[in-house]
C-alpha cells in the first residue's frame, strides 16, 4: 500500500500529464477530421507544458514577483524559469496551431472537405497521384 | 461602445511591466479586445476597422522595436558591450535603470507585434474571402 | 572587449530577422524590391559566416553572451568548428537558391511574392539561429521558427502541397514536442539550459532513468525532423510537393541542420562517455543502413521524378546516420570520427540541391513531373539536363565527383570498424542509385517520342533548343560544377583541418 502511494499518488501530476499526452496523441493519429488532429495536437502540447509547470512548483510558493515585501520577509516563490520558458512554448504552439487551422481553411475552399481519406481521395483525382 | 472602453482598460493595466504578465499576454488581450468587438457588433467586414496596411506596419515597427534596442546596445557602445545587453544604452545615466528602461521597450515591442499577428491571423481566419497569405509570429523570449 | 567577427554569430540571426520585416514593409510598397533585399542579406549573411570560420579556425571558439548576463543564466552563443561549419554550408545553399528563386517565384506564385520572401527570409533566421545557439531551449525555439517557416512555403503552392505541408506539420511538432520533453527532463535533472553547462552538470546523473529517458526523447523527436527511418514518412510528399528552391533548401539543408542538432546535443551535451554506456551508435548504424536500402528501393518505383529525389533523401540521411554511427570506431584519418558524416553534410547540400533545382527547372518550363514525360529532353534543355546528369553521377559514386568520396569514407570506415555488412549495403546503394538515375538520363538523353522520330526524319537533326533563363541556369550549374571540385578537394584534404578541430572538441582523437 505505501509503495503504491509512494509511486502513484505522491506523483500525480506525471500521471495527469502522461495521460492528457496520450488523449492527444491518439486524438492524432485516430481520428479522420483534420481539425481533431489540430485540437489532439494542442492537447498533446499543453500536457507536456503542464508538466513542466508541474516541475516548477514549489510548496506554499507564492507568485514570483520580486517585491521588498518578499525579499524583506523572506517567503518562498515558485520557481520562474520554467514558466518563461513555458510562455514561449506556448507562442510557440499557438503560431503552430494558426498555420495549421489556415492550412485546414485552404484545403477546404480546395477539396471542399476537412476529412483527412476524402482529401487523400480526391486528390488522386485531381492528377496529381501520389506515386 | 461601453464593453470596448472596459477591455481597454483591462489591457494597458494587465500590459504593464513589473506584474504578472508581460509583452505576450499584454498582446493578446489587446488583440482580444478588438477580436471582441467585431464578434459583438458582428462586422463581416472587419477590413475596414483594422486595415491589412495597418497590420504590416504594426507587427514590423514592434519587431523592429525589440530587434533595434538589442542593436543599439551595439551600436552605442561600438561594439563593447552584447547584443541586448541594454545597460549600456544611454537613456539615462544609471546602469540599473536603462536595463529597466529597455526592458520595457522590448516588452512594449513585443506587445504591439503580438497585438497585430493575432489580430491579423484572427482575420485571415474567420472571414469570408481569406487570401490565404499565412503571417508568421515569432517565438519570443 | 569583443572585437567585430564575435559580434558576427548574433548579427547573422538579428539581421536576418530584420530584413524579414523590412522585405515585408518594403514589398508592400514595392514588389520588386522583395528580392533584392533578400539576396543583399543573404549574401551579407553569407561573407560574415566565411568571417566566422576563419576566426574559429585562427583563434579559437566564439562565445558570445546575450545581454551581457552570464551563463548559466543567459543565453549564450557559442561558435565552434562544427557551428561554423554547418553555418557556411546552410547559408550558401540558401544564397544559391535565393538567386534561382527569382525567376521560378515570379512564374509559381505570382502574388504572392512579398510573403514568399518574407518568410524565407524567416526560414533562414530560423536555421542560422539553431546553428549559432549554444542554449538548448534556444534551440528548440528556433527549431521551431524553422520548421513553422517550412510549413508555410511548402503550402505555399496550393493544392496537393497543403497536404503534404500538414502532415509535415502534425509530424513535426510532434518532434519538437518531444525535443522540449527532453530539455524539460534534462533541466528537472540540473536546472541549467546551457550546452556547455549541461555537459559539466550531467555526468553524475548518468545512470539517472531520467536523463536516459531525456536522451530518448531526443533522438526520437529530432529523428522525425531528420527523416530517420521509420519517421521518415512526411518527407517524400513534402520534399515532392514543395516549390522547387523550397525542396532543395529542405532536403538540402534543413534536415541537415537537424542531423546538426542531433550531432550537438549528443556530443556536446550528453558527452562520448554517456554515449559509450548505450549501445546507441550501434543502432544508429543499423538504423542508417535500413533507412538507405529501403530509401533507394523506394526511390526507383516512383514515377513522380521530384518523389523519386525525396526517397533518394531519405537514403542519403541513412549515410549521415551510418557515418554517424559509425563515428567512435573508426579513428583513422582522414575517414576517422565525425568526419564522413560532416562531410556528406556538405556533399548532400550540394548534390540534392542541384538535383531539386533541376527538377524545378523541368517544371518551370513546361510543368513535367513525371519522368515518362522527360523523353528528349536532352536535346531541348542540353544544359539542365548536363548539370543533372553531373549531379547524378555524383550521387551513384563515381570519382571524383562529391558522392564517391562519401561513399569511400564511409566504406573505408565501415571497414576499419570491421563491419562488413555496410560496406555491401553502401555497395548495394551505389547500385540502386545507378538504377534509379540511369531511367532518368535515359529517359531524357536516349529515348525517341513519336514527334521526335518525325521531325527528325523530316527537318534533319535540328531541334529547338528551349532552355530555362540564366537566372534559373547559373545556381544549378554553380552547384554542378561544385559537386565535382568539393571532391577533388575533399580528396586533396583541404577542409579537413576544420573536421578535424571537431574531432578533437568532442574527445575523438585521430591516429594520422
Amino acid at each position: 500500500m505505501e509503495w503504491f502511494i509512494a509511486k502513484i499518488f505522491a506523483k500525480y501530476n506525471y500521471w495527469i500529464s502522461i495521460i492528457l499526452m496520450m488523449i492527444g496523441f491518439y486524438g492524432i493519429v485516430a481520428k479522420d477530421n483534420l481539425i481533431k488532429k489540430i485540437i489532439g495536437l494542442n492537447i498533446f502540447q499543453t500536457a507536456i507544458f503542464l508538466y513542466f509547470i508541474s516541475l516548477g512548483a514549489v510548496k506554499a510558493g507564492t507568485a514570483p514577483i520580486v517585491d521588498a515585501e518578499i525579499i524583506r520577509k523572506g517567503y518562498v516563490y515558485a520557481n520562474p524559469l520554467p514558466h518563461v520558458l513555458i510562455l514561449t512554448a506556448i507562442v510557440v504552439s499557438v503560431a503552430t496551431t494558426a498555420v495549421a487551422l489556415s492550412l485546414v481553411i485552404r484545403m477546404h475552399q480546395e477539396y471542399g472537405t476537412i476529412e483527412e481519406s476524402e482529401i487523400i481521395e480526391k486528390s488522386r483525382d485531381k492528377g496529381m497521384t501520389w506515386t | 461602445m461601453i464593453p470596448f472602453i472596459q477591455l481597454f482598460g483591462l489591457y494597458v493595466i494587465t500590459h504593464g511591466a513589473g506584474g504578472p504578465g508581460g509583452g505576450f499576454q499584454g498582446g493578446v488581450v489587446f488583440a482580444s479586445a478588438f477580436i471582441l468587438y467585431v464578434i459583438a457588433f458582428n462586422l463581416t467586414d472587419g477590413g475596414a476597422r483594422f486595415p491589412e496596411s495597418g497590420n504590416i506596419i504594426l507587427s514590423s515597427l514592434g519587431l523592429y522595436i525589440y530587434a533595434g534596442i538589442g542593436l543599439l546596445a551595439i551600436f552605442f557602445t561600438l561594439g563593447a558591450a552584447q547584443y541586448l545587453n541594454y545597460g549600456f544604452i544611454p537613456f539615462t545615466s544609471h546602469f540599473e535603470e536603462n536595463r529597466a528602461l529597455g526592458m520595457d521597450f522590448v516588452e512594449i515591442g513585443i506587445g504591439i507585434t503580438v497585438m497585430a499577428i493575432i489580430v491579423s491571423i484572427f482575420f485571415d481566419l474567420a472571414l469570408k474571402d481569406g487570401d490565404g497569405k499565412e503571417e508568421e509570429e515569432e517565438g519570443s523570449r | 572587449m569583443p572585437s567585430v567577427v564575435e559580434h558576427f554569430p548574433v548579427l547573422v540571426v538579428v539581421v536576418s530577422l530584420l530584413s524579414a520585416i523590412t522585405i515585408l514593409i518594403a514589398g508592400w510598397i514595392n514588389r520588386k524590391t522583395a528580392w533584392y533585399i533578400s539576396l543583399a542579406t543573404l549574401l551579407g549573411q553569407f561573407i560574415a559566416s566565411l568571417f566566422i570560420l576563419h576566426h574559429v579556425m585562427t583563434v579559437g571558439s566564439i562565445r558570445y553572451r546575450l545581454g551581457g548576463w552570464a551563463p548559466p543564466w543567459g543565453i549564450e552563443y557559442v561558435m565552434d568548428a562544427l557551428n561554423a561549419y554547418v553555418l557556411v554550408v546552410l547559408l550558401f545553399l540558401g544564397l544559391v537558391c535565393v538567386i534561382y528563386s527569382k525567376r521560378n517565384i515570379e512564374h509559381e506564385l505570382p502574388q504572392k511574392v512579398v510573403s514568399f520572401y518574407t518568410i524565407y527570409q524567416l526560414l533562414i533566421t530560423g536555421l542560422c539561429g539553431i546553428t549559432v545557439t549554444g542554449d538548448i531551449f534556444n534551440m528548440y525555439v528556433f527549431l521551431e521558427i524553422t520548421s513553422l517557416s517550412a510549413y508555410a512555403l511548402i503550402a505555399s503552392r496550393g493544392k496537393i502541397a497543403l497536404k503534404a505541408s500538414f502532415t509535415y506539420l502534425v509530424l513535426g511538432s510532434i518532434g519538437a514536442c518531444f525535443f522540449l520533453l527532453g530539455v524539460g527532463f534534462l533541466y528537472a535533472v540540473t536546472g541549467s539550459l546551457n550546452i556547455q553547462d549541461l555537459s559539466l552538470l550531467l555526468p553524475p546523473f548518468y545512470g539517472n532513468r531520467v536523463v536516459l529517458a531525456a536522451f530518448v526523447f531526443f533522438l526520437v523527436g529530432l529523428s522525425i525532423k531528420m527523416a530517420l527511418f521509420p519517421l521518415h514518412t512526411w518527407l517524400p510528399d513534402a520534399h515532392a510537393f514543395a516549390p522547387a528552391e523550397i525542396s532543395a533548401m529542405l532536403s538540402g539543408i534543413i534536415i541537415e541542420v537537424s542531423t546538426y542538432a542531433f550531432i550537438r546535443v549528443a556530443f556536446s551535451v550528453f558527452t562520448l562517455r554517456f554515449l559509450r554506456l548505450l549501445p546507441i551508435f550501434d543502432i544508429l548504424s543499423w538504423l542508417g543502413a535500413v533507412a538507405i536500402i529501403i530509401g533507394s528501393v523506394l526511390a526507383i518505383t516512383q514515377v513522380n521524378l521530384k518523389r523519386m529525389l525525396a526517397y533518394s533523401s531519405v537514403a542519403n540521411m541513412g549515410y549521415i546516420v551510418l557515418a554517424l554511427g559509425l563515428s567512435t570506431s573508426a579513428r583513422t584519418l582522414p575517414w576517422g570520427g565525425l568526419n564522413p558524416a560532416l562531410m556528406h553534410i556538405l556533399n548532400h547540400a550540394l548534390m540534392k540541391g542541384c538535383l531539386f533545382l533541376v527538377a524545378g527547372a523541368f517544371i518551370y518550363k513546361a510543368d513535367l513531373w513525371y519522368i515518362k514525360d522527360f523523353v528528349g529532353l536532352g536535346r531541348k534543355m542540353p544544359y539542365t539536363c548536363a548539370a543533372f546528369v553531373i549531379a547524378a553521377i555524383s550521387m551513384i559514386g563515381v570519382p571524383p565527383s562529391v558522392g564517391f568520396v562519401s561513399k569511400l569514407y564511409i566504406i573505408l570506415a565501415s571497414i576499419e570498424a570491421k563491419k562488413f555488412f555496410f560496406v555491401a549495403v553502401l555497395l548495394l546503394s551505389s547500385l540502386l542509385n545507378l538504377v534509379y538515375f540511369w531511367r532518368v538520363i535515359e529517359t531524357m538523353y536516349m529515348k525517341r517520342g513519336k514527334e521526335q522520330d518525325h521531325s527528325h526524319a523530316s527537318h534533319g537533326s535540328h531541334v529547338q533548343r528551349e532552355e530555362i533563363p540564366f537566372g534559373m541556369l547559373s545556381p544549378i550549374w554553380v552547384l554542378a560544377s561544385l559537386c565535382i571540385i568539393m571532391g577533388i578537394l575533399w580528396l586533396a584534404n583541404v577542409p579537413t583541418p576544420i573536421l578535424n578541430q571537431v574531432n578533437s572538441m568532442f574527445g575523438l582523437d585521430m591516429k594520422p
